[in-house]
């Protein structure tokens, strides 16, 4: 198949990016990632600057590879990451616009490579809990509801790749920041700091440059892992409660 | 009150105060949809349930003093809610500076949900409007005070006022089914039994308020009410 790929070209940081048109030939059953690979073949092949981009387990479970594609963050398979996106999804002849994410707070560093630290800082700011290290505990010393361990499991699938952040029309990261809170506050084990976790993880957030939630749901559809947006609820109520229930 | 301005400054406690504001500016265009519906029941009826309101509280209070304790309290929750989406209208806007270039495509949120800030100012704008012309009666052009039913008679007389009015309803009616499904959301209320009913909820109440408002104009243009 011939496609028409316009990507978004940015030398670093600062600098001003542009859209460039290549055309690529490719095969349906390629991943789009390997669609970029084969563009990037061609490109070396003629001394040009291959496309940066990030990609790092290829199978969706890390997170780096997003990509706009289209104007949808991970391209138009639902529940899926770029890296699992095939070009069978895709016609002979199309035209394929391809942007990194678009936060303030996640600055271009280069091409379609963005900075996604500030999801790290959100989760170093409380997405933890304290517990002694040593020998590992027995398995199930601690009893937990099979609702609620399946309830974290569906928090916890999230691969912090900022789709949310991508598809927000406010650029906000409250879904992450929620999957991420909430994975522990399901748990026993994460009880003993959910309030503070709320709190920190709320202000740095705010403080990081994402915007507020204005309940779109663009996240949850966009998410290849397909986390509800009821877990933002969730984090609201922890909040709330954090703040003005809190005894201290 | 030092924890509610800690809560306040982040971006959630600022959605949780607009949708605590939002909860009494709803109470209270639901209260003022039942009440308007009055003209139906005549001149007189309607005429005497304003007067009622200004009575309201007798004998323990004066004259007009509940309707005024109400106002204040409408009037704090409309300038807390227009403050808090003016604040985080610019927070949204500085989190993304720099536009997609093939626009995203939307799939989950709606026209409502993506026009709440211009809808919010337009709705602001027609209570100012509203307030000086059925209130205060500046903006009317032959006020009598008490004289509800004559006031509305004559005002939709003009199908450019009462065609401003059923727009600015539409306008409320998209701002309340997101706002009402939203506030769902901010206050944490939810649960997996109930959440089928929120959108539901949110349409039915959008559709009443609007509905019921906007009989008043269409019935006096036509001809149901004179
Ligand atoms: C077609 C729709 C509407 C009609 C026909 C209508 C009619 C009226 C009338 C006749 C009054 C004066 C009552 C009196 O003199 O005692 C009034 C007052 C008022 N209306 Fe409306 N109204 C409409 C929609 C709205 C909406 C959507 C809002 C708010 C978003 C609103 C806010 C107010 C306020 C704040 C007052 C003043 C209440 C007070 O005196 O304290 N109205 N309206
Ligand atoms: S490369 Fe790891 S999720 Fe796509």
């Amino acid at each position: 198949m011939q496609l028409v790929l316009h990507v978004w070209r940015q030398a670093g940081p600062n600098v001003k990016g542009a859209f460039a048109t290549h055309r690529v030939a490719a095969n349906p059953h390629m991943s789009f990632l390997e669609m970029l690979d084969s563009l990037n073949e061609e490109l070396a092949a003629n001394d040009e600057e291959p496309v940066a981009f990030e990609h790092d387990c290829r199978e969706g479970i890390c997170g780096s590879c997003g990509i706009v594609i289209n104007g949808v963050p991970h391209g138009p398979t639902r529940g899926t990451a770029t890296c699992q996106l095939h070009m069978r999804k895709f016609r002979d002849g199309d035209e394929i616009w391809i942007e990194p994410w678009r936060a303030a707070a996640f600055p271009v560093i280069k091409d379609l490579v963005v900075d996604r630290s500030p999801l790290d800082a959100i989760v170093q700011a409380g997405g933890y809990i304290t517990a002694r290290t040593g020998s590992a505990p027995d398995a199930n010393a601690i009893p937990i509801p099979k609702d609620d361990a399946e309830l974290a499991m569906d928090a916890a699938a999230c691969i912090g790749c900022g789709a949310c952040v991508a598809a927000c029309p406010n650029a906000s990261a409250m879904l992450f920041t929620a999957a991420k809170a909430s994975h522990l506050g399901l748990l026993p084990q994460g009880q003993p700091e959910r309030d503070e976790r709320a709190l920190k993880m709320v202000s740095m957030m705010d403080a990081a440059g994402f915007g507020g939630c204005t309940n779109h749901g663009e996240c949850e559809i966009a998410c290849p892992k397909e986390i509800s947006v009821e877990f933002i609820a969730r984090l609201n109520r922890d909040l709330f409660k954090a703040s003005v229930m809190a005894v201290e | 009150m030092r924890r509610v301005v800690q809560l306040y400054k982040s971006t959630i406690g600022k959605k949780i105060m607009m949708a605590l504001t939002g909860v009494i500016l709803v109470g209270f265009v639901l209260g003022h949809m039942i009440g308007n519906l009055k003209a139906f029941q005549g001149a007189e009826k309607i005429d005497a349930y304003g007067e009622f309101l200004r009575e309201m509280g007798s004998p323990i209070f004066g004259h007009g003093q509940v309707l005024w304790l109400v106002r204040i309290v409408l009037i704090v929750a409309f300038i807390v809610h227009v403050i808090a989406a003016l604040q985080l209208t610019r927070v949204g806007q500085k989190a993304r500076r720099e536009k997609y270039a093939k626009s995203l495509e939307y799939e989950a949120s709606t026209y409502a949900s993506r026009t709440m800030r211009y809808g919010g100012v337009f709705l602001l704008v027609f209570v100012v409007y509203h307030l000086l012309h059925m209130t205060t009666g500046t903006m009317h052009p032959d006020f009598q005070i008490g004289g509800i039913y004559h006031n509305l008679q004559v005002a939709f007389g003009s199908v450019v006022v009462a065609g401003f009015y059923l727009v600015a309803m539409a306008a409320l009616g998209f701002h309340l089914f997101h706002g009402v499904w939203s506030g769902f959301q901010t206050l944490g209320l939810n649960h997996p039994r109930y959440n089928r009913y929120r959108r539901p909820l949110a349409v039915g109440v959008a559709v009443v308020i609007a509905l019921g408002f906007v009989a008043i104009p269409i019935s006096f243009l036509a001809g149901i009410l004179s």
